[in-house]
């Protein structure tokens, strides 16, 4: 059976620790950008808290909103690149391939969820940390477009590891970095077509829904969501 | 003042074969801004796109703005002269050959420019389909695929076009030179002697290349407009924008020939040849081309509006009243309010009101391609990931340059080619305004024609 890689985010769970970001940075390589060109909106983050406020001041309510990319079915990032670097794969990712970008950053501009980052300079990282890449994942050089993989690394080696035992992948056997840092398990990654999977009996709540689902993206990220949770109110 | 053959001729030909110090003061000066741009670029290269303003989630501005700006004005060319040709209007003569060349030189720089702004300049290749060990095609679903095949085309048959009508202007040279000059100008000639048969051949090429060349030159610009609307990004994804870039492009192309125009006729003493009526006919135009802008922005930011959905009001309101707001109320008056009141009286549609509002709406054109690209994109669906954009001096000298270089190609090419084409006006001598080409009835190889009558005073309107 082949795979159809998804997560769920529940947005009642998440305390916006940004414990996934962090570990995203070091799974996959990510440098950080410094204070002076953050602030000139040049970070690389595969996975960003976003922070809404509502109301105003003495009763203001945040929220949190962990964005990443939504390795959409029907994504608009793929077809306008020229060289094929953004493509779909087999078990339906976004995915992007380094060597065949060339860094015309259409498919950043194309993204609705502006969740593409791109290499505005070599990366670099302070040490020790240089010491602390993963030899499972590329750097990326100069002049590249990057994004979320969900992981791809883990989910190959999962899946040789599997094969190599001559027996399917079971649910929760591995996951995304992103999921395994996350203290209050708002973040579920597995296997859509399993209909047994965590991730897909949640994919199924009633809470669930869609980031800008009516641009007929496909997202194969969930967000669950109540509604007013700080309240104590349910939907 | 009327002017025979030869004396067309030794006017047309002086620029050629005669250098000013002006002259050459105005290439240095050219040469410098082109020179400040490569060293902008040489720094981009070596450090990388960072050196930019662009951020997240803005990553086109000034590269792209430029890349439409420039295949914008490549629109005065072709495509004007291409109509002017195929309608027989006699007064096009004098101005077909320097907006063919603005063509030429814009689409050069328009195609640089999306060259080197992409991450990795080195590849560039890839884009060109050729079997390769990689096994991989460009990505034909890509609009920048598209461009770069409109792009390509469109540049083919922009240097046939310029070239085709100069083929007996370089016999004229060739017969006026000596030495080296003469071999070079031999070789461009590709054989001219001037016989009724080659005369034939050129005006069946001519006639081909002016019909197959209208529908090259509307696709391109309409496909750079689908580089933005095939996207879901909003504002961007939007039905008009193929004929209103296309009208766009024909807009500032034609401000572009106003302008360059004006400067010959004083830099190189054209006054007899590029006289009030083609500045009058090219500002009537102008001013047609100037209203149906307007419509067109009318009917894009009306329809946005009245529909109000909340994504696209965002950008708009952005746009019109808040941080773009100067740059938006800039563009309308250098695009309609200044222009329109000049080019609709008569008395004012001279060289200088003509020229005047061209020099706006120039600007103006250049503002409205950057109000498409950047407050779209830093406008996108998700509030939270809003931006800004400021260029750095390297944006700003790389901007600079490109109308460095535009001067400094065209300079050059003046001194090379000469910039009114001799042989068609000389056609225009003859009592009906030509079409019948006539040889010289001599015994030897005819060189050059022999055609008699004055100049038509100004064509009556």
């Amino acid at each position: 059976m082949s795979h159809k890689w998804g997560l769920v985010v529940d947005l009642d769970r998440c305390t916006g620790c940004e414990a996934c970001v962090v570990a995203c940075h070091s799974e996959n390589n990510i440098p950080t950008a410094g204070e002076d060109q953050a602030a000139r909106g040049r970070t690389i983050q595969w996975i960003r808290v976003e922070r809404t406020w509502e109301g105003d001041f003495p009763n203001p309510k945040v929220r949190f909103q962990p964005v990443l990319c939504q390795q959409c079915d029907a994504a608009p990032c793929e077809p306008v690149c020229p060289t094929y670097a953004s493509y779909h794969t087999e078990e339906g990712l976004n995915g992007q391939v380094y060597n065949r970008c060339i860094g015309t950053r259409f498919c950043a501009n194309a993204c609705p969820y502006t969740v593409r980052s791109f290499n505005f300079f070599n990366p670099k990282w302070e040490k020790p940390l240089n010491l602390q890449l993963n030899p499972d994942v590329s750097v990326r050089s100069v002049g590249i477009m990057e994004k979320c993989t969900f992981c791809v690394q883990r989910i190959k080696s999962a899946e040789i590891q599997a094969k190599a035992e001559r027996r399917e992948l079971k649910d929760g056997e591995f996951t995304t970095a992103c999921a395994q840092s996350c203290a209050s398990k708002a973040l579920v990654f597995g296997d859509l077509n399993d209909p047994n999977s965590e991730v897909a009996r949640m994919a199924n709540s009633d809470r669930a829904t869609k980031l800008l689902g009516d641009l007929g993206t496909k997202p194969n990220v969930t967000y669950l969501e109540r509604g007013n949770w700080q309240d104590g109110t349910n939907s | 003042m009327e002017r025979t053959a030869e004396q067309i001729e030794q006017d047309l030909l002086r620029p050629i074969f005669t250098t000013s110090s002006r002259y050459m003061i105005a290439v240095t000066l050219a040469s410098c801004m082109v020179l400040a741009g490569v060293c902008a670029l040489g720094y981009q290269l070596w450090e990388g796109i960072g050196v930019w303003g662009i951020n997240s989630p803005v990553f086109w501005a000034f590269d792209i703005t430029n890349f439409v700006f420039w295949i914008g004005i490549s629109h005065a060319g072709t495509l004007i002269s291409a109509i002017l040709r195929l309608c027989n209007a006699a007064w096009r003569r004098p101005v077909t050959r320097c907006a063919e060349a603005i063509t030429v030189f814009s689409i050069l720089i328009g195609a640089a420019v999306p060259l080197f702004h992409v991450g990795r300049p080195w590849l560039d290749f890839w884009m060109i389909p050729y079997p390769s060990e990689r096994g991989i095609w460009p990505n034909f679903r890509s609009p920048l695929a598209w461009d770069f095949f409109a792009i390509s085309t469109y540049f083919t048959g922009s240097v046939t076009f310029l070239y085709l009508p100069t083929i007996p202007d370089f016999a004229a040279v060739r017969d006026n030179a000596k030495g080296l000059r003469k071999k070079i100008y031999g070789l461009l000639a590709l054989g001219w002697q001037g016989t009724p048969r080659q005369w034939q051949r050129l005006e069946i090429a001519m006639h081909i290349m002016a019909i197959a060349i209208v529908p090259v030159a509307v696709s391109v610009h309409t496909i750079v407009s689908w580089d933005f609307s095939m996207t879901l990004v909003p504002m961007w994804h939007s039905t008009i924008f193929g004929p209103y870039f296309v009208i766009g492009a024909i807009f500032s192309g034609i401000a572009a020939l106003i302008l360059t125009m004006a400067l010959l006729r004083k830099f190189l003493h054209l006054e007899e040849y590029l006289r009030p009526l083609h500045f009058n006919n090219l500002g009537k135009l102008l001013l047609t081309t100037s209203l149906l802008w307007f419509y067109f922005t009318f009917a894009e930011r009306l329809t946005t509006w009245y529909g109000n959905s909340p994504s696209e009001m965002d950008v708009f309101w952005s746009s019109i009243r808040q941080n773009f707001a100067p740059i938006f109320w800039t563009m309308v008056v250098c695009n309609f309010v200044i222009p329109v009141p000049i080019l609709s009286v008569k008395k004012f549609r001279t060289i200088t009101g003509t020229a005047i509002a061209s020099s706006t709406i120039i600007i103006g054109m250049w503002l409205e391609r950057f109000l498409i690209i950047v407050p779209a994109l830093d406008h996108k669906y998700l509030r939270f990931a809003w931006g800004t954009y400021r260029p750095t001096w390297v944006e700003d000298t790389l901007m600079a340059s490109s109308f460095g270089m535009m001067a400094l190609l065209y300079l050059l090419f003046s001194k090379a080619v000469p910039m009114i084409s001799i042989w068609e006006l000389k056609v225009g001598l003859q009592p009906h305004g030509g079409g019948v080409i006539t040889t010289a009835p001599t015994k030897r190889k005819p060189r050059g024609l022999v055609l008699e009558g004055p100049l038509p005073t100004d064509v009556p309107e």
